[in-house]
């Protein structure tokens, strides 16, 4: 935390703790609860794309895997959720170590290349592992977290959950992205041969990013399954992994607050277009065009430089004065 | 005998079916300005390459401080104090001035991602000291006043002014300069050959590429020459200019030859 931002992060907890109490809406707080889950998803990707520099094509794979790997292990095999759930982020680590080791020491676009490929096989393995995963009717069951007797049955006390979870992945991501980390990021993202040349260990630092977006997927795909109970495979296939993208990107890559304005966005956009829901992929379509051409740094860079340019004004006033 | 920093023992890299370097060999002594040069295409930058790590030599030794590191990659390269610039600048555009300086703090702060992560009162009064620690480099190239802008922003004199800073920033003991004064003009090209010189007076030895030959006449205290990737001579600057190899790699042989 920097003294840049921890006063607007305050804010923004505080309006999330009342939230509930002033709204007392439970289609509302289903849908805060959503936001928060895809929140965590983008956050990753935030990482990796707007701070690394490497495309990822898989995210929806990785939150998928958290969500299988809980909901079969707590279904199924009747273990403890939160076990379960740490048992997806560790799978999901593993995997992105496994995919990353050979994609990311290569330069250029071989890591979007291996993701997709990896993407696609993820979800049919979804699909076709049927008395594992329940195939593509969905898997069943899942059941509800609690903490020693205490349950998170209702939306209010699952929205808690899941919002205290976000917010502290935000104040981790606010460190870790403003210290030498977050810079040694920033220069892979610029030149890896000049951060090389500055000491950052270009190869090590890709992976351990590319296993950090893969935790915050799977840690999304976890709460996911023990909200929602029933997960289905087209909830996790490559053309949801292309919708986190856009997500990102309208919210603003390069900022971390652009993965929370992004999945605030993009929750409440089908929300609002359910009656045109057969034509969303060309509503994404057009958000993108639009994003890139009027406003390339998404929704968070219009914001930080419009806070820029007021601070400009008001110090160029106390000048003249 | 001076002690030496580098030595380099035929160092040999083709690409392909092109020799680029070719059974290079010298020494570096400590604290002295040594000038690679030679025309276009004879090698140099990738010797920069080979002595950095970013290209991988087919034959040769190097030895920095005594100790032979020839598998180290470039990151621990610059980890053991070996710093170098790019000829195509290569700055971070979209970062501010201090920050491209701060990158360079990399080696000299620590804390891996989990304490970074945690935010712990160590990390953030490291952050302070690195910061401070930046303003004192650009202070030294004399940008201490554009530390708040964006470096992609900066005109190119300044681009190169700031490699020069980020890359001392690592506080190395072998600092290599790939044409430094490239695009420069008189005035800046000035400026930066008496930071060359500043920067030998640190202590810092400092191995350079450079076609400006006044520059390299004025402050070198060792050249080096190569050819077609081949050493074809070292010495002093006098000795240099007086060298008849050096002469006919440069301007060519006697008139007879260019009417036949």
């Amino acid at each position: 935390m920097t003294k840049h931002n921890l006063p607007l992060y305050l804010l923004f907890s505080l309006a999330i703790l009342l939230f509930p109490f002033l709204i007392a809406n439970e289609y509302f707080l289903t849908v805060m609860i959503v936001i928060g889950i895809n929140a965590l998803v983008a956050l990753g990707l935030i990482l990796l794309i707007g701070f690394t520099g490497q495309l990822s094509l898989c995210q929806a794979a990785f939150y998928g895997i958290g969500a299988y790997t809980t909901g079969v292990l707590s279904a199924k095999f009747s273990f403890n959720p939160w076990f379960s759930i740490a048992v997806g982020i560790v799978m999901a680590c593993c995997l992105a170590f496994v995919l990353g080791l050979p994609a990311l020491k290569l330069k250029g676009h071989y890591l979007a290349m291996a993701t997709l490929g990896f993407g696609e096989i993820i979800n049919i393995v979804f699909k076709e592992w049927g008395n594992l995963t329940g195939g593509p009717s969905g898997l069943i069951g899942i059941p509800q977290l609690a903490l020693g007797g205490f349950m998170f049955d209702t939306d209010l006390r699952y929205y808690l959950l899941v919002w205290f979870i976000v917010l502290v992945v935000i104040a981790i991501l606010f460190n870790l992205t403003n210290s030498r980390i977050g810079r040694g990021l920033l220069s892979i993202k610029h030149s890896e041969e000049a951060a090389a040349s500055l000491g950052v260990a270009v190869a090590t630092y890709k992976i351990k990013i590319f296993m950090c977006c893969a935790a915050l997927g799977a840690l999304g795909g976890g709460l996911y399954a023990h909200y929602i109970t029933v997960i289905s495979p087209e909830a996790f296939d490559v053309f949801h992994s292309i919708v986190l993208i856009i997500m990102v990107v309208t919210g603003g890559l390069t900022y971390i607050e652009g993965g929370v304005i992004g999945a605030f966005l993009f929750t409440l956009i089908p929300e609002l277009l359910q009656a045109v829901e057969d034509y969303s992929i060309i509503t994404y379509g057009f958000i993108l065009l639009f994003i890139l051409m009027f406003m390339p740094q998404g929704i968070a860079g219009l914001f930080n430089s419009g806070i820029k340019k007021i601070k400009g004004h008001l110090f160029n006033k106390v000048n003249v004065l | 005998m001076k002690e030496l920093i580098l030595q380099v023992k035929g160092l040999g890299k083709s690409f392909g079916g092109i020799q680029a370097v070719n059974n290079v060999s010298f020494n570096v002594e400590k604290n002295q300005i040594m000038a690679i040069i030679g025309p276009n295409g004879a090698g140099k930058t990738t010797l920069f390459n080979l002595i950095t790590g970013f290209n991988h030599p087919d034959a040769g030794q190097k030895i920095f401080r005594g100790e032979s590191f020839e598998n180290a990659k470039p990151h621990e390269i610059a980890a053991l104090g070996i710093a170098r610039t790019f000829q195509n600048l290569s700055i971070f555009g979209n970062l501010t001035t201090c920050q491209n300086v701060m990158v360079g703090r990399h080696t000299r702060s620590k804390g891996e991602f989990f304490c970074s992560a945690l935010g712990l009162t160590r990390v953030i009064k490291q952050e302070k000291s690195i910061r401070r620690e930046a303003l004192q480099f650009l202070e030294f190239v004399g940008l201490a006043d554009k530390a708040d802008k964006m470096a992609g922003n900066l005109p190119y004199g300044e681009q190169k002014l700031l490699e020069t800073a980020r890359a001392l920033a690592i506080e190395p003991e072998l600092l290599l300069l790939d044409e430094p004064a490239a695009g420069l003009n008189d005035k800046e090209t000035e400026d930066m050959s008496n930071i060359i010189k500043e920067i030998q007076k640190k202590g810092t030895t400092v191995l350079l590429v450079e076609h400006d030959m006044s520059l390299v006449m004025n402050i070198s205290d060792h050249i080096l020459v190569l050819n077609y990737g081949v050493n074809i001579a070292v010495g002093t600057p006098e000795d240099i200019q007086k060298n008849p190899l050096v002469i006919k790699a440069y301007l060519g042989e006697e008139l007879d030859e260019c009417i036949a």
